[in-house]
């Protein structure tokens, strides 16, 4: 599995309060909800998003509040990864659990700006700037977290168990 | 290799003898927790599952706390359908307006969080519980829906910070003043990944409700969970509220943790946490600038305590909010607020100009009773900060204490309560 798109690049502490405000959390609809996602940190990210794009971000991304309703906005946004210095643990469950392909990656959220073209080999791990020519080794899953991944989120994974 | 005391109770739920940082374990729940806006996704992904119903219906809490009364039809819906939910699964923890606290002030009151227990909730600040000596932490929906449907959930053992707690309180500071100073001191991931193991001669003195408050915002520092000991307060708190058998863990001597902080609580000073992120802080003062506010909000599931009423209505009582201030007071539960009542807090509140809320988590996260315009600014015991966490994306939020809020109220500015004499 492979993601390949444009990047979005924003700073630290990249907190689910600015990636969906609370005052569009009286809907859970996930359309709804990508309809205003990231609105409060970057408001064009809407208008400019693409499927395939990719998020990268500094450190504990997605701190605060445990709404799942933030990496479900980014997932129907179009986003196919986002890769980060470090994340917040509830954002990383959620995305886990709901099938949003995350990456921890230091050297990559240094290396990688806004608007370069990035690639994805989910399978290894490995990250590539197209714009620059460089490229990053992402943090591998733990085996247990690669089998939620490969059942395509929590609620399949204890289905099929 | 020793063991710390949240390592014991996640163990001991694992059917294990021994775990360390950084295990993958799958451990058995004594409690799922979700409100009305994380619930109504849990019951989506529920719904989804090869399952009839819960693992158990007394061993699930759902709670509508965040936008109840419901603020519009959006949010009416959403509390009908867990509402629906709850009925058709004979939830035996659904509390509904009439009966309904702010989550975590509520659940410990109701006696279904005890010392030993392993709670997860579909709410970030499920890390209250810790000050009962209980391993809780928060999920998100779809880990509530799995732990609703299994009474299970997988955890990654985290390793530990310590922080050895010693003296006392000063007048005016409380467990909000701690933890802040605590996040200042570690920043907003300080501790992430790992459990707050909280210890030390100073945590006998802290009452149940400074606990409360420490452990709440043990999230705003990255934390999995805080956690304290069981003592003589903590048993008592609990066989006043809960009929539930409860376990005390004890860390072992040899446990291991990555860093060790020493707090002297004697040297702690009330604590404001500056826009937009609770790390930063500074103590009241350091504060030299005029910091003018248009509104103080007293509540939260960090500060909405019986303690916290008392404390601001200690500052209020004779006294006027300042003309142009907005005070809003939102007592935690419907106990608290009766007792509120009948202590005359309320009273106090009203004739100093202040407005009480039913309980709610509204202005905290934006929701509504209290949303700030572009360029206002709020003092708040709330527990973040964001942009845009109360409203506008160009409003402020100060964080603090009931004492600083009360004071600021009274002011007009940010102010020390001391100095209001």
């Amino acid at each position: 599995m492979r993601a390949n798109g444009t990047v979005f690049k924003y700073g630290s502490n990249v907190d689910t309060d600015v990636i969906i405000p609370a005052r569009y959390l009286n809907s859970s609809d996930p359309a709804e909800l990508a309809a205003h996602c990231m609105v409060d940190i970057d408001p064009d990210f809407v208008n400019k998003v693409k499927k395939g794009d990719i998020i990268v971000a500094d450190k504990n991304f997605g701190c605060g509040s445990s709404r799942e309703h933030a990496p479900i906005s980014i997932k129907a946004s179009g986003v196919s990864c986002v890769i980060a210095e470090t994340f917040a643990r509830i954002f990383y469950r959620n995305a886990i659990n709901i099938g949003l392909p995350i990456i921890e990656c230091p050297e990559a959220a240094k290396g990688i700006e806004d608007g370069d073209q990035v690639e994805v080999d989910f399978d290894s791990g490995k990250i590539y700037d197209r714009t620059k020519g460089t490229e990053f080794q992402g943090q591998a899953f733990p085996p247990f977290m690669q089998k939620i991944i490969q059942a395509g989120g929590l609620v399949n994974y204890i289905n099929t168990r | 290799m020793g063991m710390t005391m949240t390592q014991k109770i996640l163990a001991a739920h694992a059917g294990l003898d021994s775990v360390e940082a950084g295990q993958l374990i799958e451990a058995d729940l004594d409690l799922v927790l979700g409100n009305d806006i994380t619930s109504p996704v849990a019951i989506r992904e529920m719904d989804q599952m090869t399952v009839e119903t819960v693992f158990d219906k007394d061993k699930i809490a759902l709670v509508m706390d965040h936008f109840v009364p419901n603020k519009d039809i959006k949010s009416a819906q959403h509390c009908k359908c867990v509402r629906e939910f709850a009925h058709r699964h004979q939830i035996t923890n659904f509390f509904d307006v009439g009966e309904m606290g702010i989550e975590h002030a509520l659940l410990p009151e109701k006696g279904l969080t005890v010392a030993g227990d392993v709670i997860i909730g579909a709410d970030s600040h499920t890390c209250t519980y810790g000050a009962l000596g209980a391993f809780s932490t928060g999920v998100g929906s779809t880990d509530m829906a799995a732990g609703m449907a299994t009474g299970r959930a997988w955890f990654k053992v985290p390793s530990a910070l310590r922080f050895v707690l010693k003296g006392s309180l000063p007048a005016w500071v409380s467990g909000k003043d701690v933890i802040l100073y605590i996040i200042g001191k570690i920043g907003v991931d300080g501790a992430l990944y790992r459990s707050m193991e909280f210890t030390g001669e100073g945590v006998a003195s802290l009452s149940m409700d400074d606990r409360f408050a420490i452990a709440n915002m043990a999230i705003e520092a990255g934390g999995k969970n805080g956690i304290f000991p069981v003592d003589e307060k903590a048993v008592a708190y609990m066989r006043e509220h809960s009929k539930k058998e409860y376990t005390v863990y004890e860390a072992d001597e040899d446990a291991v943790y990555e860093q060790e902080y020493i707090i002297d609580l004697s040297a702690l000073e009330p604590m404001v946490a500056f826009p937009h992120l609770p790390e930063n802080t500074k103590g009241i003062s350091q504060i030299q600038e005029e910091i003018r506010i248009d509104q103080s909000v007293i509540g939260s599931c960090t500060n909405g305590r019986i303690e916290d009423l008392r404390c601001a209505a200690s500052i209020l009582k004779g006294r006027k909010v300042k003309k142009g201030v907005r005070c809003i007071v939102i007592p935690a539960t419907q106990a608290i607020y009766l007792q509120a009542v009948e202590e005359g807090l309320v009273k106090t509140f009203v004739e100093a100009g202040a407005v009480v809320s039913t309980p709610t988590c509204g202005p905290c996260l934006g929701g509504y009773m209290g949303i700030l315009a572009e360029g206002e600014r709020c003092i708040s015991t709330t527990n973040r900060n964001f942009v845009g966490r109360m409203g506008h994306v160009e409003s402020e939020v100060y964080l603090a204490g009931p004492a600083v809020a009360a004071a600021s109220a009274v002011t007009g500015k940010i102010s020390a309560p001391a100095e209001i004499g």
